[in-house]
């Protein structure tokens, strides 16, 4: 069974700076796989390498079996891949429902108007944001911004959804709440590929885990194998002496 | 043979002007993501500045330099205050049409005042001959005052702490605030020598050609030319195409007639930003959270 | 169902007065800077469709409408060819021109594009200039037998007049169209966010490319029609970047983005202008005032008449456009 998303020996270089190093994974069709590390391993660009703000200088990008590697954003977007950012960019002086129905309108299904603006509505009732549906983007807190982007990028019904630290910045009741709403997204057969830094939430959600350091993948396995990888406690703290001490157990 | 080296050589001594006068934008821009609108109303304000002080006050003319140059300062701040301070941080549409607006009540006030009529400064300095070629002495004496004038902004900016400043707003604006940088008098003094940078190259540039109000336009245009070519918020990068560019056209214009080397150049300017979207010399990563 | 918008009928009213006020006791004069505020509200609608969706400046717009004119004037002196087709085929190979060279200009961002729109009204007046077939520096001259067609010089005005009042409505039923459209809603994407417009899908080089060419085609048949009036063109009148520049005071002041701005907007500028102008008009006032007017929207009221209407009275957004 051929993966739906297939990264090959990825490598990218910014001037001086080696920022992803012969990277390979796959993601499978129903999946959810998180993708850690400590800041600067690399792991947002990761995420522009496939969905191509940035074309890799090596290695291959496949998505449901076609080569994507450095096609532009919004030829991937139509191949049914679709992406969060850290930072969120709503359409400010657009509404709610506006946002989504670009979505709708420009993803894989590239619907026309009327229907878009249905599925929009769909999903921004399924992020919790019906109430505001007329309200300007702009308007919104935080927290319904990050729904919005979610929002917006599963009205294009990608069967890819690449989630860029969409936790930070949440309260717990909010975090919470978003973990249910990425749960459904699952339910629907969407397979998701996760950045986070919140460690008891991408442990929880994923079915299996890669960790990048420094731009290479230390490690990938089931969240519970790489909790207790010593590479892995030693990239995050620094100490393997500590890793071990934390392995044996309090004193 | 010898004809062309010499055109290329007086090309690259008024190439150096235009550096300067590209040193004034790229620092605007590279400070403040503002392209400077007025840059060519600045221009022309240096070239009558330059006649008023030596035909009105009997100046001699390189005395000139130092007042357009205090003026084209304080010019360049109550610019800032009046246009671009609320435009800082909007998308740079919006400062661009606030200087665009400037611009035109600038060359409108002009044009009404002085019409299209031809102005000539004459500045009368032995040139520097071989064989059947001279250099002009004004050429010679553009070139030396831009390289000095460039020497004191790079020591300004690599040497003192407000030159420091300077850059760091450049960098990062956020963080330099967050450091105790008061950002906004940087930017006011940004704009400030960005301005007077555009009126003495239009002094130096006045000093050498005659000019009209509506002379600002050519100028502006090769300015933005030279600064996409140098790579945006570069100097050095700024005086080096200035010189190239005054090189080129040292080169073209034997074979060319004189309306013709604008549009190459505009050509010039519309491929490299097609080719390399960020310049030639992009040493500025980009602001996007990507 | 456009019928039953506000809007719809709003612009049907100000196209029928352009049409029948003029013609009340054959007011010529009246016709005339009617006209002038025709050409006006169709520059700065096409405008609008780049600014205000898109928000993309053409600073040099008025490109179009001088080809349009060559074309046309060309078509029917050299060729001998009717007005309706000339002006229609001087629209499309605007059009198709503005399409090639729109892709590769386009990859140019915001503020580096607006720049080489100055610059591509002066490449092409340059070029025009040199232009042999074209007349060169002198320009076109046409004989008035070519008016006969039409009913002899003085029908003829009224006939160019009443089409260009017809380009004028469709200029704004197109805006419209494009704005509740697919199109406008990736186009004003763009204008919002062009990076995340395309991580969502949206064909941007497509989509800029398209408005570019779409927003040449009505200025250039409006080039067409009013340079045939003049029986007359010469590359300083069709390039004037003064026409392109209060083009886009217009629309800023109107509000762009919005339907009605350009035509508010023309409104307000000729009552300003005509108001400030007492005697003499010098055209450098003229530039003044248009500059001292950018500048107060751009710092006071970017979104012009038509924002600050909105802002004050929301409901207003479903009645005009």
């Amino acid at each position: 069974m051929t993966a739906l998303l297939q990264i090959d020996g990825v490598s990218k270089q910014f001037g001086g700076l080696q920022a992803v190093q012969a990277l390979s994974f796959t993601v499978g069709k129903h999946e959810i796989l998180g993708l850690i590390g400590p800041n600067g391993a690399g792991k947002s660009t990761v995420f522009n390498l496939i969905n191509g703000v940035f074309a890799p200088d090596g290695g291959r990008v496949r998505f449901r079996g076609a080569d994507i590697t450095g096609e532009p954003p919004h030829r991937v977007a139509r191949h049914g891949l679709a992406r969060t950012h850290q930072i969120v960019q709503p359409f400010m002086t657009m509404t709610v429902l506006e946002n989504c129905t670009v979505g709708a309108c420009f993803g894989r299904q590239n619907l026309p108007l009327a229907r878009a603006r249905e599925t929009a509505r769909e999903m921004a009732v399924l992020v919790g944001l019906e109430d505001r549906l007329e309200a300007p983007a702009s308007k919104l807190t935080i927290a319904g911004k990050k729904r919005l982007e979610l929002a917006r990028a599963l009205a294009a019904q990608p069967m890819l959804l690449l989630l860029d630290e969409v936790l930070a910045g949440l309260n717990p009741t909010e975090v919470e709440h978003m973990i249910g709403i990425i749960r459904a997204i699952r339910e629907r057969g969407i397979a998701i590929l996760i950045i986070e830094h919140l460690m008891q939430a991408i442990m929880s959600l994923s079915d299996r885990i890669v960790v990048l350091n420094s731009g290479r993948k230390l490690a990938e396995g089931l969240p519970a194998e790489v909790a207790v990888n010593p590479a892995v406690i030693e990239a995050y703290l620094g100490d393997p002496d500590l890793a071990a001490k934390l392995r044996s157990g309090p004193r | 043979m010898i004809g062309l080296l010499a055109s290329i050589v007086d090309g690259v001594l008024i190439g150096s002007v235009y550096g300067l006068a590209a040193m004034g934008i790229t620092l605007i821009w590279g400070v403040m993501d503002v392209i400077n609108l007025t840059h060519g109303a600045m221009i022309v304000g240096g070239m009558f500045g330059l006649y008023f002080l030596t035909e009105g006050l009997g100046l001699p003319a390189y005395a000139a330099l130092p007042p357009i140059l205090v003026a084209g300062f304080g010019v360049g701040v109550a610019l800032y205050w009046v246009a671009v301070h609320r435009m800082v941080g909007r998308p740079p549409l919006m400062s661009l049409l606030s200087t665009f607006a400037v611009n035109l009540i600038l060359i409108g006030l002009g044009t009404a005042a002085w019409g299209t009529v031809l102005f000539n400064v004459s500045v009368s300095l032995p040139g520097f001959s071989l064989g059947r070629y001279t250099f002009p002495g004004t050429h010679i004496m553009a070139a030396v005052l831009t390289a000095a004038i460039a020497a004191v902004l790079y020591f300004f900016l690599y040497r003192t702490r407000m030159g420091k400043a300077v850059r760091a707003v450049a960098g990062n604006r956020e963080a330099a605030e967050l450091v105790g940088i008061p950002t906004t008098r940087v930017l006011a003094l940004a704009f400030g020598l960005g301005v007077a940078l555009a009126g003495v190259s239009g002094m130096l540039i006045g000093t050498m050609f005659p000019f009209t109000v509506l002379a600002g336009d050519a100028y502006q245009l090769k300015s933005f030319v030279v600064t996409v070519l140098g790579g945006l918020g570069n100097p050095t990068g700024a005086l080096v195409a200035g010189i190239a560019l005054g090189l080129v056209e040292g080169l073209a214009t034997p074979f060319m007639p004189v309306s013709w080397t604008l549009v190459m150049e505009f050509v010039l300017f519309v491929a490299v930003l097609i080719a390399f979207p960020g310049g030639l010399f992009n040493f500025r990563r980009s602001r996007r959270s990507t | 169902m456009i019928l039953r918008r506000p809007f719809f009928w709003i612009v049907a009213i100000v196209i029928l007065l352009f049409a029948v006020a003029p013609t009340i006791g054959n007011n010529v004069e009246l016709r005339e800077s009617l006209l002038l505020a025709a050409v006006y509200i169709t520059l700065a609608s096409n405008l609008n469709m780049m600014l205000g969706y898109a928000g993309y400046v053409n600073f040099g717009s008025i490109v179009f409408f001088g080809l349009g004119g060559y074309f046309c004037v060309y078509f029917m002196s050299a060729l001998n060819w009717a007005l309706v087709p000339a002006i229609l085929a001087g629209g499309v190979a605007v059009s198709t021109l503005a399409l090639c060279f729109g892709f590769g200009i386009l990859r140019l961002r915001g503020v580096y594009f607006a720049l080489a729109t100055i610059g591509v009204n002066e490449a092409v007046m340059a070029f025009v200039t040199n232009f042999g077939p074209w007349g060169g520096a002198t320009g076109i001259y046409l004989s008035t037998e070519l008016f006969q067609p039409l009913g002899g010089p003085a029908r003829a005005l009224w006939t160019i007049y009443y089409v260009l009042v017809g380009v004028m409505g469709l200029s704004m039923y197109l805006s419209y169209f494009v704005k509740v459209s697919k199109f406008g809603l990736g186009l004003r994407a763009i204008g919002q966010n062009e990076d995340a417009a395309a991580v969502l899908g949206v064909p941007t080089p497509r989509y800029k490319a398209l408005v570019y060419s779409l927003s040449a085609f009505l200025p250039a048949i409006a080039g067409g029609l009013y340079f045939f009036k003049g029986a007359y063109i010469q590359p300083p009148d069709a390039f004037d970047l003064q026409l392109s520049t209060e083009a886009l005071v217009i629309t800023m002041l109107g509000g762009q983005g919005t339907v009605m701005g350009p035509a508010l907007g023309a409104y307000l500028y000729e009552e300003l202008r005509g108001w400030l102008l007492t005697s003499a008009t010098f055209s450098n006032f003229q530039l003044v005032i248009a500059g001292v007017l950018l500048l107060i929207i751009v710092l006071f009221a970017p979104g012009g008449l038509m924002g600050w209407l909105y802002g004050r009275w929301p409901r207003l957004r479903r009645w005009l456009e």
